[in-house]
């Protein structure tokens, strides 16, 4: 171990510097005046003996510094050295240090923050085994539209299809779990006993489904999810075997999925269980299942996809379901493509933002440093001509520049961390993986590695021209007056900055008219001052339809009785709140030119004031009432847009109607058309019928309550006057409709606040260039300036002079910017509501601020140039 | 440099040999100051080497560095404090290996020159 004997050596001479230099001095004293006494010993005068004893000894300087070179610690020394006159240079100019470290900082920042939440969720695999043999199948419905598939054409396709290790379907599943403390409703998944054999995951605790537990009426088996078994089990390492009340029922835990499973399938998915589902059923062919499988190693898509068209065809023939049409066709997609395919244009887009962010962080650290370049001319200058190399010039620039980076990087690292928290906190409910976002180290080395290459290459030019031109010319105009000819590159560099920054600027508008568009949009009912809950009815004793019925009435006696409530109804299903109950409505006898169902209607079985109480307008005939009940005949009540598409010309009043394959109602008013699913989509073909009217039971129904001021009804009075009906009933989801009307703008408003913070970045940003281009050459030119103003040029002419300087620069950056805006918008159509990519509102608007924030930045230099005393000027110089 | 020419005819060691030299030196002597390794390396050789004097101080260095030499300080005759130098254990096989290096090179060179 030679070299670490030796490395110890070395690091103790470190340690002991003092020491070592002091020794070495007196042994060299020593050397030179033993040779000095010999001398004289010899006869030669004392004068001449100093000077041939030190002659022969050498220079004594250089010598010791080769000494000290031999302990190889020199470098260190240099650099620590470098790096003080750095952080000394850099405090000297105070301000220029905070833009650029501010401006490397957003930029390192922001795209580390955005590359780490989307990298996992654009481009990691998926956390399976060999993850990208897993496929969804979809049937391809009418319009190309994916469908969800059934059960008998699973049953088929599982059975005979050669492409497939195995299939796997998945249906929600929100059973409440009881016998506990307080009733809870969980949400889980309904699968095939193949699912996690699918995705290549099996418990850690107990076993996986057998295909025996997959049939009607078989054992009740459920698996946990890490979360639920360390929530509701307490950990219980004996889980398997314990029985769990779901539903009513009693299911036997089988399994604990491991705690690194993720279900990207449901993420939201705590337990699961098996479908048991049977071709006597009568569901077995409605489209209401996700299928997922694992295809076979050496299968490819398009084989898979012929394959599954083939078998699919002839189950058609033999069987002849009714739910489908002559042909069926079979979509497989990537499991992860499919899970981002509704984020993934966000995504895009926001990524594409934050690139030009970081562009324009890149030309705005450019800019300051040819500008602190020019500035620095004279300075480098004189250091050459006192005989600094080349290569040490350029190393301390080096040095600089590194530390600029470096308190970038640093800076920027807790942008960045701060940036992914927000992101995480502001995504919205559907962006799939959020768990598996963290900071990216390795997009964060990029960003540093590219802005310190800017500065490195950009932060050198001074130090090349002092080594390289004669210093002498440099001295003489060190001064700012010596303009460079640095001045039109970084113009062009601010015209860049502005034309991004105008981009940017348009996106970010383009989504906040959207969204102001969006929440402009009439929903149909008054959201205002109206609190939502959805109450649950779960136990043994509901088990007939009056008695959840009289549960129902009884709760909403109650709920009136609270202070603050002014009306209160219940609704078998709630507008905006994810609920999405469709049923094909057919009209008896069939209209003349009736088009059919497309997407089917919704269908409301509501307490009869509902209608009243959310302010849908009656059209025509009359709202549900307190005696349509269950002894009534039969009435309902439709929607506005129903009448107009299926019933052209006719009365609407009288019509007689069938939900699905139920009893025939008459029609007795029309309503208003509501926004069921979204605010962005229009969909509102909808039957209403009393809950007493209705064939079934709703198990579970909203409760909507309009509150009688701004002040809300206390949720806890609310939730005790249920539980004075029955204590056993969950009451869940309790939102204001207002906050469930933004929750259903929630993406868009995710990708408008993203674009916004990248938007004022960017306008900052241009702003800091431009005002530093002009300062800069406002500078440069003071002594120009002085001289007209002596010469009696008026002080509106110079600054008519500084700001049109910069609105030049500002309007070429604009007319590149628009068109750069107008190609890069494509990219947002899927994200704009209610105006075009060209609206020209936007396009006016940000034209607008991207001026009047232009003439703020040129105006603080514009007023310096006018306040210059041509008198002191003059003198400086 | 004619400036030393004038003091004495000594010819300035070959490069590379200095190492050897202070090697061997130590050897023979066991314990040297600076200054007796300097006068030494001139006396032993007949007066014909010259070492730049100073030029030992680094290279005294790098051999304290690869651990050939040990140094300590001590008290001269005279009673002045000086470092001395001694060698060690590594340091006397490096002596080895320069030596029988150098004999190679030196007996290569020689029979180049040689007369045919």
């Amino acid at each position: 171990m030679n070299w670490l004997s030796e490395l110890g050596r070395r690091l103790q001479m470190l340690l002991r510097r003092d020491e070592f230099d002091s020794d070495l001095e007196e042994e060299m004293k020593l050397h030179i005046q033993m040779r000095v006494d010999q001398q004289i010993k010899e006869g030669v005068s004392e004068k001449a003996a100093q000077a041939a004893a030190r002659r022969q000894f050498g220079n004594v300087l250089s010598l010791r510094e080769q000494s000290q070179d031999a302990w190889g610690w020199r470098w260190l020394e240099q650099l620590v050295q470098d790096v003080r006159y750095g952080i000394r240079t850099i405090f000297r100019a105070p301000g220029f240090a905070t833009i650029t470290v501010l401006t490397l900082a957003l930029g390192i920042g922001g795209t580390t923050a955005i590359f780490s939440a989307v990298y996992p969720i654009l481009f990691q695999p998926l956390p399976y085994p060999n993850s990208d043999r897993i496929t969804m199948i979809w049937e391809i419905g009418r319009e190309g539209k994916r469908d969800e598939g059934t059960f008998g054409m699973y049953r088929e396709l599982a059975e005979r299809n050669q492409s497939y290790d195995s299939i796997a379907e998945i249906k929600p599943w929100q059973p409440t779990m009881t016998g506990v403390d307080q009733p809870e409703r969980l949400d889980g998944q309904r699968v095939s006993a193949t699912y996690f054999k699918v995705l290549g995951i099996a418990p850690a605790l107990g076993r996986d489904f057998q295909q025996s537990e997959d049939q009607l009426n078989g054992a009740s088996v459920a698996i946990l999810s890490d979360s639920l078994w360390r929530r509701r089990f307490g950990a219980d390492p004996d889980v398997v075997g314990r029985k769990a009340r779901l539903d009513d029922k009693s299911f036997t835990i089988i399994g604990v999925m491991p705690n690194r499973f993720e279900n990207v399938l449901d993420p939201t998915a705590e337990l699961w269980t098996t479908l048991q589902y049977d071709m006597s059923q009568g569901r077995a062919w409605g489209h209401h299942l996700r299928a997922v499988g694992r295809l076979r190693h050496d299968v490819t898509m398009s084989q898979a996809i012929a394959e599954l068209n083939e078998i699919g065809q002839a189950v058609l023939e033999e069987q002849h379901p009714e739910t489908y049409r002559q042909e069926v066709k079979f979509l497989a997609i990537s499991l992860h493509d499919d899970v981002i395919r509704g984020v993934k244009p966000a995504l895009m887009a926001i990524m594409a933002a934050v690139l030009l962010v970081l562009v324009i962080a890149c030309v705005n650290v450019t800019n300051l440093l040819l500008a602190r370049g020019v500035h620095r001319r004279g300075e480098f200058a004189l250091r050459a001509a006192l005989g600094a190399g080349r290569g040490r010039l350029l190393r301390q620039l080096l040095t600089e520049s590194l530390l600029l980076a470096a308190f970038g990087g640093l800076v920027g690292i807790i942008i960045a961390d701060f940036g992914v928290h927000a992101l995480v906190s502001l995504s919205p409910p559907g962006l799939p993986r959020v768990n598996a976002i963290a900071i990216n180290y390795a997009v964060f080395v990029f960003g540093i590695a590219i802005t310190t290459l800017i500065g490195v290459a950009f932060g050198l030019i001074p130090a090349l021209h002092a080594s390289r031109r004669d210093p002498n010319g440099d001295l003489q105009y060190g001064s700012p007056r010596s303009a460079g000819g640095h001045r039109r590159t970084r113009n062009s560099l601010v015209i860049v900055e502005v034309a991004l920054a105008l981009v940017l600027l348009v996106s970010s508008g383009l989504l906040l008219r959207s969204l102001q568009r969006l929440f402009a949009v009439d929903t149909g009912f008054d959201s205002s001052r109206l609190l939502t809950m959805l109450v649950q009815t779960s136990t043994i004793r509901f088990s007939d339809k009056d008695a959840i019925n009289r549960f129902f009435e009884q709760s909403l006696e109650a709920v009136k009785r609270v202070p603050g409530v002014s009306a209160a109804a219940f609704t078998s299903q709630l507008p905006m709140s994810g609920d999405s109950d469709l049923y094909g409505v057919q009209f008896d006898p069939v209209p003349l030119d009736d088009p059919g169902e497309i997407r089917g209607t919704f269908r409301y079985a509501i307490s009869p004031d509902y209608l009243e109480l959310m302010r849908i307008p009656l059209k025509s005939g009359r709202y549900l009432e307190e005696h349509d009940g269950s002894d009534a005949p039969l009435v309902a009540v439709i929607s506005e847009s129903l009448v107009k598409r299926r019933l052209k010309g006719l009365d609407p009043l009288g019509q007689r109607l069938r939900i699905g394959t139920g009893p025939l109602y008459t029609v007795v008013g029309v309503v208003g058309d509501v926004r069921q699913v979204s605010l962005a989509l229009s969909e509102p073909d909808a039957v209403y019928t009393t809950a007493s009217q209705w064939r079934s039971t709703d198990n579970s129904m909203s409760l909507v309550v309009r509150a009688r001021n701004e002040a809300m009804p206390s949720v806890s009075d609310l939730r005790r006057a249920i539980w004075s009906v029955d204590k056993d009933q969950p009451v869940l989801r309790v939102r204001t409709m207002d906050d469930l009307l933004a929750a259903s703008a929630e993406e868009r408003r995710f990708a408008l606040i993203v674009f916004e913070a990248f938007a004022a970045a960017a306008l900052v940003l241009a702003a800091a260039g431009l005002y530093g281009v002009l300062s800069g050459s406002v500078a440069e030119r003071t002594r120009e300036f002085g001289v007209r103003l002596a010469l009696g040029a008026s002080r509106e002419s110079i600054l008519s002079l500084v700001v049109r300087q910069g609105l030049i620069l500002t309007g070429l950056g604009i007319a590149i910017g628009l068109a750069g805006a107008v190609a890069s918008s494509q990219a947002l159509v899927s994200m704009l509501y209610g105006i075009t990519s060209l609206d020209p509102v936007t396009y006016f608007g940000v034209v607008l601020v991207l001026t009047v924030v232009s003439i703020l930045a040129c105006a603080v230099p514009a007023w310096r140039a006018v306040n210059v005393d041509p008198a002191i000027t003059l003198r400086a110089e | 440099m004619p400036v030393r020419r004038e003091i004495s005819q000594r010819d300035e060691i070959p490069p590379g040999t200095l190492y050897m030299l202070i090697l061997k030196t130590l050897s023979r002597s066991g314990e040297l100051h600076g200054y007796e390794i300097a006068n030494s390396i001139q006396q032993m050789s007949g007066d014909v080497l010259q070492v730049e004097e100073g030029s030992l101080y680094p290279a005294l260095q790098r051999m304290l560095l690869k651990g050939w030499v040990r140094a300590e300080w001590g008290v001269t005759p005279e009673n002045r404090r000086a470092r001395y130098y001694r060698l060690t254990t590594l340091g006397r096989k490096e002596l080895e290996l320069e030596v029988s290096q150098f004999q190679r090179v030196f007996e290569a060179i020689q029979q180049v020159l040689r007369p045919a």
